[in-house]
């Protein structure tokens, strides 16, 4: 099926497969390597996307439902460059181990300061339940987040 | 994981919906996708299209009528009921979506998903039998209503036969409910969870100890715990719970459900 897709501002027009996830369509067929595959169940939140706006898991949707979508990845947070106040926040708080969930925490964590810029730890922590880091570096990612919270 | 191959159909009504899932054996509805997608990769479902309700503004929206009468189309996200200014008017209904899964789950997922896909440890099915909402179920021959209590009849089985679809979720007016779930970890898969609602007498719907929720009533939260014992039930057993473990948990949990519906 033909699906046109604005992702980080840019339109792509591709033949998907229906059966083919968003996630894979990022990936393998744009080479938007930035979203990960963790758990390919819809538990770790490794492929976070904004979605029309909306934080998603992109492992559970159809490429083909993303068609006439504006979606936002990783890649289109930093601008010529320059790290966005949060990618810069979760460098000086280590808040990446091995790094695999930090595309899907800065997703869920740009998504909440959007709603909210001030968010307290609680609703830090409750924004992030969908992302599930293995290194166990929850701390830092919520200082970092917090830190850059008005 | 590359799912089976499926046909993909974007209706632009309800109709035109109707008509496919009637006319496809094989076809399923997709509404919020974040159980059938993974059941697909999984393959314990491989349907042969998806007929894709998203963008059926028929589907969507919360009203409140003048008599506290909440409507809910099927579509309405967790989160957009979260949102909602008229579906405080029964604040259960927010107060439990807000304990389902996470943020990125809960924007995509929908009630009448939840309601449909009538898994024993999903949320909805028990609050809706406790509260008394009435299902508008649309299929070729026009809209019927069924009672909660009837919509559910088995595990992964409501009154929505095939060439149907849950098109909205009636609700009375009313405050004094209550719900109660022990989960694995914050907001997880229910181990056993229980909705109640005062109304007179105490009503409450046990979820996770039966295929459909299963109802007990009580003249106050005092006579829940009795009234549990006196159902019969014979919970499943499964690597996170013993059925005498869930058993007990329907006791606590029902009775927790009854004392915050008359408290408030």
């Amino acid at each position: 099926m033909d699906v046109t897709v604005t992702v980080n501002g840019t339109t792509y027009e591709r033949d998907v497969e229906p059966r083919k996830l968003l996630i894979h369509f990022l990936r393998d067929d744009l080479d938007l390597t930035g979203s990960h595959i963790g758990c390919d169940t819809g538990n770790c939140g490794a492929c976070s996307v904004i979605f029309d706006g909306v934080l998603a898991k992109s492992c559970m949707l159809l490429a083909v439902q993303a068609n006439g979508a504006s979606i936002e990845t990783v890649e289109g947070l930093s601008e010529d460059g320059e790290l966005t106040p949060l990618q810069q926040a979760f460098n000086e708080h280590h808040a990446l181990q091995c790094g695999y969930c930090t595309p899907g925490m800065l997703m869920s964590a740009t998504a909440l300061l959007r709603e909210n810029p001030s968010p307290s730890e609680d609703e830090i922590k409750k924004a992030l339940q969908g992302n599930i880091c293995r290194c166990t570096g929850y701390w830092n990612i919520v200082d970092a987040v917090k830190s850059v919270a008005k | 994981m590359l799912l089976r191959e499926v046909e993909y159909a974007k209706p632009g009504s309800v109709a035109e919906a109707l008509e496919l899932l009637a006319a496809n054996d094989g076809a399923r509805a997709l509404a919020g996708g974040q159980t059938i997608i993974n059941v697909m990769k999984a393959r314990a479902a491989s349907p042969d299209m998806l007929v894709d309700l998203n963008g059926l503004g028929e589907l969507k929206g919360i009203e409140l009528a003048g008599d506290g009468t909440l409507t809910i189309g099927a579509m309405t996200t967790y989160t957009e009921l979260m949102g909602s200014a008229e579906a405080k008017a029964r604040p259960i209904l927010s107060e439990v979506c807000a304990t389902i899964a996470d943020v990125q789950v809960r924007n995509r997922g929908t009630i009448g998903g939840n309601l449909c896909s009538n898994d024993p440890t999903n949320h909805l099915p028990p609050l809706m039998v406790a509260i008394g909402a009435r299902m508008t179920i649309a299929g070729a021959g026009g809209e019927r209503e069924v009672p909660a209590a009837e919509f559910f009849l088995g595990v992964y089985l409501t009154a929505a036969g095939p060439g149907e679809l849950l098109s909205r979720i009636s609700i009375p007016a009313g405050k004094k409910d209550g719900f109660a779930a022990v989960t694995l970890g914050a907001d997880g898969t229910c181990l056993a969870n229980a909705a109640a609602s005062v109304n007179g007498s105490v009503r409450v719907a046990l979820g996770c100890v039966d295929a459909v929720p299963v109802v007990v009533t009580a003249d106050s939260p005092d006579g829940v715990a009795e009234a549990v014992r006196g159902a019969n039930l014979l919970p499943p057993s499964d690597v996170h719970a013993t059925s005498e473990y869930r058993m007990h948990l329907a006791e606590v949990l029902a009775t927790r459900a009854a004392e915050e519906a008359a408290g408030r």
